[in-house]
């Protein structure tokens, strides 16, 4: 049972981690537009105005 | 006097927000290589137009980034001014088909990201936390039963003291701020027993962890949960906050950052010079093009055109304005070019007037939420003494056990499911809201509304489409027939911004017109196959086959004539027709007790036929804002509980002042901003289900509210008398907290109103595409 003395910690390093990482996703702004990219598949790649419009 | 005018080309027409002057409002300056702005696009209307427009930027060179927002028709841009000016970015966008504007760099936009990341921080660190916590704890209590060994239990408390640590001082700090704030103002918000329940319940766990004995309960597990759904709460009604700020951002739109001068040049002609706003003095004389927004107020020395001012007066139809008459700010030139020399700017113009009504109104609200916050604070107040009471007792008889009981007293009461049952209730009932098309901006708005007892309605695009009609085709010569006509007419008006054009180019034809000209207030005239026809009032379309027009105008309807030069050949009643859901609507809302009114700033005759229809018998027409505002405060002093549709700006200052305010969704944004909730599907028939909606919500508030305390007082004797001991308190707390949200989830489900999917909620493709 001592071995939940090095897991738990282990656990407890990995939650930084994740909210190390969670925080950098929301300062680099990934949460902020939440439904635009949502639709970006749909939109074909070539995707451009027709000429002279 | 000359009244040439030398054009502005488009191109030079945005180069104007070139100029360091103009640019320093709206730009913000990273590096001498590096700007950046953010810009309100106009005619974004699906997800694919941001697409296009940030497909067709990507090739500029000297472009560094740009993001279009679809949900917030902000354009995000950064680009290296040395190598591309912002004209030319502009330029490009208005080339696409869309309309950018600056929007000022201090707007809310900034901070708004800022609330909007720091409280999405918060909520994971506390949902993460908290089923950290919940591990340990729940280890801790099984391990209590199987008897586990002291060390164990004691390194759990260690773990869950360091995991809570943080989620108590980060993702709650803004509770003990709000707290501090409340007290530094002598009063007892609702914040005051949320801080001081995690306060307490933490400082009293953290106590204990060092020096209290393993078999005495520590609160780690209660005090994460309790922030994490609060934290929620808060977060979810930011969102709806946001949302409507940024509805309210666009009205700072509707006066636009430049005006085109008019300055008298060498040749005695009029010279055109793009200036910034703030730069604009009375007395001097401006150019508005048609389509653009009125800059300021002022008299019109010289062209003629409709003007759209239903931004102030609500009224259906444009004006026609000609040389000598008043222009209003914020109005928008529909037709035809017009100089006007400015009498009023800033604060002084019609519009600021109205902003500032608007704000006086608001200041007036009736504060529900403030007794529900003074309840709060006498139960806090009271808890506090009875615990300070309990403590002494129990140091007098039995000292050992005064800090356990006390803490049993402290935490049994603990305001969980009082503060909650109100909030709970709300947010569930502000999510089964949303889902059915009526978005809720103030939390306490359902509340308020399930006690309305009196329905003011706007007419225009509340009541009606706000939108002109073809209502009938009467044909005026045999040999005519209806298909021809209206194809006919819808080629003339073709490119016409005005609302008849609109209405009757609503099926455009094949055909196509020559040689169209506009002669404003009167008509349109063109050549459609070689065929010179006019389409207007009654005696310019008489006047070009000599033949009479004899016509009595019906009330409300407006009449528009179509001829050629032998014959006048149809006649177009049109009509600002009612929406579709509108009667039943009406109907099922005074069946649940609502009376309804008319309160309109359109004419008699159009207001008179609307309410028969209905069957209205209350309603008042012509009327101003300020006569709005009094209609509705005179039947708040009978003691009624008012609820306002409206959809325009001048409804807004009303709608600050009702009860409970409701704005359509497309509506203006100003009346959005002051509304408590938006009909975002547009039709009369989701307040239907809102008001059902509403009083289910109140019903069960109260039943929350009730058990609430039926817990606390049968409780609060049990743990004074030391009978609970601090992990029976814990679990009664939770419990009852549980109890509270689980009755009010019953809020999410149940009877959703049917909707159709409608054609302009579907995905659709920008012509430009």
């Amino acid at each position: 049972m001592n071995i939940i003395f090095v897991l738990i910690p282990v656990g407890l390093v990995l939650l930084l981690v994740a909210i190390g990482a969670f925080f950098w996703a929301v300062r680099t702004g990934q949460f902020d537009d939440l439904d635009t990219p949502a639709v970006r598949i749909l939109s074909d790649d070539d995707n451009r105005p027709p000429e002279g419009s | 006097m000359s009244e040439q005018v030398h054009s502005l080309t488009a191109k030079e027409r945005f180069e104007a927000f070139d100029r360091p002057a103009v640019q320093r409002g709206f730009v913000h300056e990273v590096d001498a290589h590096n700007n950046e702005v953010t810009l309100m696009v106009d005619g974004i209307h699906c997800a694919s137009c941001s697409l296009t427009i940030e497909k067709g930027l990507s090739g500029i060179d000297g472009l560094k980034e740009i993001h279009v927002n679809a949900s917030t028709h902000h354009a995000n841009l950064s680009w290296d001014p040395a190598r591309v000016p912002l004209s030319r970015l502009m330029q490009t966008i208005a080339d696409l088909g869309f309309n950018p504007h600056p929007l000022r760099a201090d707007t809310r936009t900034a901070l708004n990201i800022g609330e909007y990341r720091a409280a999405l921080k918060r909520l994971v660190v506390a949902g993460l936390g908290m089923m950290q916590v919940m591990t340990y704890a729940v280890a801790g209590y099984a391990g209590a039963f199987e008897g586990m060994t002291t060390q164990y239990q004691q390194f759990f408390r260690l773990l869950s003291l360091l995991v809570a640590t943080p989620i108590v001082l980060y993702a709650a700090a803004p509770f003990f701020r709000a707290a501090i704030t409340d007290l530094s103002q002598r009063r007892v918000g609702m914040d005051v027993p949320v801080a001081l329940a995690i306060g307490i319940a933490y400082i009293a766990s953290v106590a204990i962890s060092f020096f209290g004995d393993l078999r005495t309960e520590v609160y780690f597990d209660s005090v994460v949960m309790f922030t994490f759904f609060l934290s929620f709460g808060r977060f979810a009604e930011m969102l709806a906050r946001h949302r409507t700020m940024a509805a309210s951002e666009a009205l700072s739109e509707s006066i636009p950052a430049t005006a085109t001068r008019l300055v008298r040049g060498a040749n005695d002609e009029w010279q055109e010079q793009e200036i910034a706003l703030p730069q604009v003095q009375p007395g001097e004389r401006l150019l508005v093009r048609p389509g653009e927004t009125v800059p300021a107020d002022g008299n019109i020395v010289w062209g003629e055109s409709a003007t759209d001012e239903s931004l102030l007066t609500g009224e259906s139809q444009p004006n026609t304005r000609r040389s000598g008459d008043q222009v209003i700010g914020g109005s928008i030139n529909l037709t035809g070019p017009i100089h006007f020399e400015v009498s009023h700017v800033g604060p002084d113009t019609v519009l600021s007037g109205i902003a500032r009504l608007l704000e006086r109104a608001q200041g007036q609200r009736p504060r529900m939420a403030l007794l529900a916050d003074r309840v709060a604070g006498y139960f806090v107040a009271g808890v506090l003494i009875i615990a300070t009471v309990v403590f002494l007792a129990w140091l007098a008889l039995e000292p050992g056990r005064a800090l356990t009981v006390t803490l049993s007293v402290l935490v049994v009461t603990c305001p969980c499911a009082l503060s909650l049952a109100t909030p709970a209730a709300l947010t569930a009932a502000t999510g089964f809201l949303a889902r059915n098309g009526l978005l809720v901006t103030r939390g306490s708005a359902v509340e308020t509304l399930a006690k309305a007892d009196t329905l003011l309605l706007d007419k225009t695009g509340t009541l009606t489409r706000g939108k002109l009609k073809v209502v009938a085709v009467r044909l005026l010569d045999s040999r005519q027939n209806e298909q021809q006509c209206r194809a006919v007419a819808a080629a003339l008006e073709t490119g016409s911004a005005h609302p008849v054009a609109v209405a009757l180019n609503e099926a455009p034809g094949d055909l196509v017109a020559d040689a169209i000209s506009v002669i404003a207030g009167r008509g349109i005239e063109g050549v459609v196959d070689g065929r010179h026809f006019r389409i207007g009032r009654a005696d310019f379309v008489a006047e070009l086959s000599g033949r009479k027009l004899d016509m009595a105008p019906q009330p409300g309807v407006t009449t528009v004539f179509l001829g050629d030069k032998h014959t006048p050949m149809a006649a177009f009643d049109l009509e600002d027709a009612l929406r579709p859901e509108t009667s039943a609507a009406i109907r099922q809302l005074r069946f649940a007790g609502l009376a309804p009114a008319i309160l309109s700033g359109d004419t008699i005759a159009p207001v008179q036929r609307v309410a028969d229809e209905l069957g209205i018998t209350d309603f008042h027409a012509s009327l101003l804002p300020q006569d709005k505002l009094r209609e509705m405060q005179a039947r708040r002093a009978q003691g009624r509980t008012i609820a306002m549709v409206g959809d325009g700006i001048n409804d807004a200052p009303v709608l600050a002042g009702a009860d409970v305010s409701i704005a359509m969704g497309s509506g203006s944004t100003l009346a959005q901003a002051s509304a408590d909730l938006i009909l975002l599907g547009g039709g009369l028939d989701r307040l239907v289900v809102g008001v059902r909606q509403s009083r289910k919500t109140r019903r069960i508030i109260r039943q929350n509210l009730i058990w609430a305390i039926v817990y606390n007082v049968v409780a609060l004797p049990l743990a004074a008398a030391g009978l609970v001991a601090p992990w029976m308190a814990a679990i009664g707390m939770s419990a009852s907290s549980l109890i509270v949200v689980l009755n009010a989830l019953r809020l999410l489900g149940g009877e959703s109103s049917k909707t159709e999917p409608s054609p302009n909620g579907r995905f659709h493709e920008h012509p430009a595409t």
